[in-house]
């Protein structure tokens, strides 16, 4: 049952090192050392020792934060461990999959694969067109064997009948005159095997050089968008962008994305989840530049395929809207302002900045508690992620907001080297605390803060009733989109399949040979002999042969 | 009693009848390992009859030809014990198979979406191919490892695993949840299967080289059991079937990934570790056909497969940072 022990590195006969191999070493001269060294890269103990060291290779990259997955976990780690890290970032440990010595494993190892694949097929396709191999003399010899006597008939007549039969079944036959007088039909099948693991070795092939371009020609952008906003598909719109190394922005389609509404819902029945969210919509509207619209939505595991790019939803989070005046009342800023979520109840964080209008430059550090409940430190914390009872909190800093020099800035951060804190922690004064649709002074007199109330239909809330109002749409909504645009992933996903068809042929389709012998004998019977040789893993050779035995018998009219 | 009380009730009863199982299985090895001892000593009073009558006649020895090289060395007898030993895993399974289904209908969608229930599911397979196997090969000789390992997974479940049923977060509400997870917990079952077949070719191996002495042997089971070879082409046969559907879950995972994240591959530690099984597989099958890796390395590296796939469903699923934080815990 095991695989005959010529099969070991069969189809490489050549590429083994062979005792001859060490006889002629000493004078290789600098070809034969060239071909000496091929030889090694494409044999099988290479691919193997390549292969497992590709596994073990890419067992650093799960232990370590990696910038590409996970790029604040490796500042974070950088922090953690200040002396590990620059050392483990020396050797490429933050960037594992893209780095030198992962990169040269997995390239070796597809070299050695081509390498291994071309001689391959050409010997594949010379064994397509060869002939089924000679009947050996003695069949009996081979691992699987049965012969049967019949009484009448003739040799003749008896291979007619099996050459049909294994026609029939899929084999490739020849016809052979033994020396003593027999007759043989000589049958093969299964090179689809070896054609499977051919197309299996050389799709790895495709899927690694599609994967390496299509990184180049796509690219990724994301994109915040408040309820109400519009994204237009441009480079400036963009939060972040990173297109491939061939990427012409000029490409890009011309579309603009309006995110009419965005639904949340949260579970309410089952206690042991109260409160999770169960369903995120993105209600949005297309817009090409003929004017032509229409209404799609987007989902966690539904994007929008629109215009050749593929818009997902990754996130979302409130974004309060805030309107500040200078003294005299005029607006200086208004902007709903998208706050990170930063627990299970959206307790968020966000930050506004105000460079221009006010004496100072004002920032300020806000939460938003969709929720608010008052613990008994007088802190707040948020109970439940829908907006029951919205609290704005900001704590107010004045000075430089390091904004001026025009060097690119977080939206999300605010850098307060050169700022003094006027509200909360150690200032003494109460940091500011807002309901939607309510005012407050900033400190200083430099003017007015206000948490609009976003619902339209909000009436200006009294004081005495802010604790029963409605706030369900106090707050907007806003969604974050990842914009991406590959042009090869229809061809990753054709290597794939060919990866697993490749497979199933190869590790499933059995390659045999089967012969079958007939003998006339003096007696004036027929005696028929059966014999099957496996190619490879093969466990149903013995089955395979029997049945073929059966079958042939009642061709040839044997009692069932 | 609500469905879900139904379920972890039947999930206890399934792991009594596993540890009765495990109990009867051991039994049967133990049974074995009399028989085996019996004809040691029968074989040795032979032998030294033999010599004598060599020394008198110069007769031929009496050695005990062995047609098929696959057989075990020492044919067991048939054993009531191996018998109750399969029945009570089957009520296992049918228990364990209430506890899965019943789950499900309470959580209303399959019940694989966090790692008590993967868990559940897992184990279900690993005795469902067992059990499927058991009726074209007889491995009733794996059953204290198969029950032994399902008891232990189960036991870790639902004592340090167990979560209320909660509903699904939008990144699982997906068809590919079905099937991605279904055949990864199928493959694993597989891979089980043929790291028990290794282990047991590498241990037959090493008692192959010993020789053939029963009296020497000392786990003497060993000797009812099919040879290191058959084990070996029964443990490749598990594992290419394992390998077949890892390679789906890999594709399948991708497509996912591309539809939930936004791309299809992206480094995650869960990939990563998806993909380390992967490539250790490939070169097991390769392993297989290169000289001098048959035998003896090939099945250190099924172990190390299995190793790995172990340690992708725990120590990854618990302790590592990444974007498949569905364990639930
Ligand atoms: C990226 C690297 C490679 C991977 C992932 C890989 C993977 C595989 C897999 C999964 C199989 C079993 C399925 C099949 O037969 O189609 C296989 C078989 C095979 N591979 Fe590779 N391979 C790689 C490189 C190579 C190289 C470099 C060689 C040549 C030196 C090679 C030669 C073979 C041969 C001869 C078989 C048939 C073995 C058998 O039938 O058991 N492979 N490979």
């Amino acid at each position: 049952m095991s695989r005959p022990s010529d099969y070991v590195d069969a189809g490489a006969p050549q590429r083994e090192e062979s005792p001859r191999g060490d006889i002629t070493q000493p004078k290789l001269g600098f070809v034969g050392t060239l071909r000496f060294v091929w030889r090694q890269l494409t044999s099988m103990r290479t691919a193997l020792l390549l292969l497992l060291l590709l596994a073990i290779a890419a067992v650093p990259g799960s232990l370590v934060p990696q910038r590409s997955s996970d790029p604040n976990g490796v500042i974070q780690y950088f922090s953690d461990n200040p002396s590990l890290a620059p050392v483990l970032d020396n050797i490429q440990m933050f960037d594992v999959y893209g780095s030198v010595w992962f990169s040269s494993i997995y390239l070796l190892l597809f070299v050695s694969l081509i390498g291994c694949v071309i001689p391959r097929t050409k010997h594949h396709f010379q064994a397509m067109r060869a002939r089924p191999p000679r009947t050996p003399a003695r069949l009996e010899r081979l691992g699987v064997h049965r012969d049967i006597t019949l009484e009448g008939g003739d040799a003749g007549t008896a291979i007619e009948s099996a050459h049909a039969l294994l026609k029939k079944s899929g084999y490739r036959t020849e016809l052979y005159q033994g020396r003593n007088g027999d007759v043989s039909v000589s049958a093969e099948r299964g090179y689809l095997r070896e054609t499977g693991n051919l197309v299996f070795h050389s799709a790895l092939v495709g899927m690694l050089v599609t994967v390496a371009v299509g990184g180049g020609l796509g690219y990724a952008g994301q994109r915040v968008v408040v309820e109400g906003q519009t994204f237009v598909n441009t480079l400036l719109d963009y939060n972040s962008f990173n297109p491939g190394r061939f990427f012409n922005p000029d490409t890009l389609a011309p579309y603009a994305l309006s995110l009419d509404s965005f639904d949340v819902e949260y579970e309410q029945q089952n206690l042991e989840a109260y409160g999770q969210p169960v369903d995120f919509t993105a209600n949005v509207t297309t817009r090409l530049p003929g004017g032509e619209t229409e209404e799609r939505s987007i989902k966690v595991n539904d994007p929008l395929r629109f215009e050749g790019t593929d818009v997902f939803l990754l996130g979302n989070g409130y974004a309060p809207t805030i309107t500040v005046r200078d003294p005299d009342g005029n607006v200086v800023f208004t902007d709903s302002v998208p706050f990170l979520p930063q627990d299970a109840n959206l307790t968020s964080l966000g930050v506004i900045k105000i460079p221009d209008g006010l004496e100072q430059q004002i920032g300020m550090i806000g939460f938003l508690y969709p929720t608010a409940y008052e613990l008994e430190t007088g802190a707040y914390t948020s109970t439940y992620p829908d907006l029951v009872f919205p609290v704005l909190t900001l704590n107010v800093y004045s000075g430089d907001l390091g904004i001026n020099d025009g060097a690119p800035k977080s939206v999300y951060s605010l850098t307060i080297d050169d700022m003094t804190q006027l509200t909360g922690g150690d200032t003494g004064v109460d940091s500011i605390e807002l309901l939607p649709g309510q005012s407050q002074d900033l400190p200083g007199g430099q003017g007015t803060i206000t948490f609009e109330n976003a619902d339209p239909d909000a009436a200006t809330t009294a004081d005495d009733d802010v604790a029963t109002a409605d706030y369900a749409d106090s707050v907007p909504r806003f969604a974050s989109f990842d914009v991406h645009h590959d042009p090869t992933q229809g061809w990753v996903l054709t290597f794939a399949i060919l990866i697993l068809g490749g497979l199933l042929t190869s590790l499933f389709v059995p390659r045999r040979r089967v012969w079958i012998k007939a003998t006339d004998t003096a007696e004036g019977t027929v005696r028929v002999e059966y014999a099957g040789l496996a190619r490879g893993e093969d466990p149903g050779l013995a089955e395979a042969v029997d049945a073929i035995a059966y079958r042939h018998g009642t061709a040839l009219g044997l009692p069932r | 009693m609500d469905l879900n009380e139904l379920s972890v009730l039947s999930l206890w009863s399934a792991m009594a009848m596993y540890a009765l199982a495990f109990i009867a299985f051991a039994l049967d090895l133990a049974k074995r390992s009399a028989e085996v001892s019996a004809v040691g000593n029968e074989a040795a009073s032979a032998d030294a009859a033999s010599v004598s009558a060599t020394a008198t006649s110069g007769g031929g020895i009496a050695t005990l030809a062995r047609a098929d090289i696959d057989a075990p060395q020492v044919e067991p007898k048939r054993s009531a014990v191996l018998r109750v030993a399969v029945a009570l895993t089957v009520l296992g399974f049918l228990l364990q198979l209430t506890a899965t289904v019943t789950r499900g209908v309470a959580a209303e969608r399959v019940p694989w979406a966090n790692m008590y229930e993967f868990a559940m599911t897992g184990t279900l397979l690993i005795i469902a191919v067992y059990l499927a196997v058991l009726v074209r090969v007889d491995l009733r000789f794996l059953g204290t490892f198969i029950t032994g390992l399902v008891l232990v997974l189960l036991g870790i479940a639902a004592v340090n695993f167990y979560v209320e049923v909660v509903p699904l977060p939008p990144a699982l509400q997906s068809a590919w949840l079905i099937i991605h997870v279904f055949v990864a917990s199928l493959a694993t079952a597989f891979f089980a299967l043929g790291f028990a077949l290794s282990v047991l070719q590498l241990v037959q191996h090493r008692r192959q080289l010993i020789g053939m002495d029963l009296q020497r042997l000392k786990l003497k089971f060993l000797a009812t059991l099919p040879s290191a070879e058959r084990l070996e082409n029964l443990a490749y046969r598990t594992n290419i079937v394992a390998f077949i559907l890892w390679t789906f879950t890999l594709i399948a995972g991708a497509i996912w990934a591309e539809r939930a994240w936004g791309r299809y591959w992206g480094w995650d530690t869960k990939e990563v570790w998806t993909f380390i099984i992967w490539v250790i597989y490939a070169g097991y099958i390769h392993a297989r056909a290169t000289r001098g890796w048959r035998g003896s390395r090939s099945a250190w590296l099924s172990i190390i497969g299995f190793t790995a796939v172990m340690f992708n469903f725990s120590v990854v699923n618990l302790f590592f940072k990444g974007l498949h934080a569905y364990s639930g815990l």
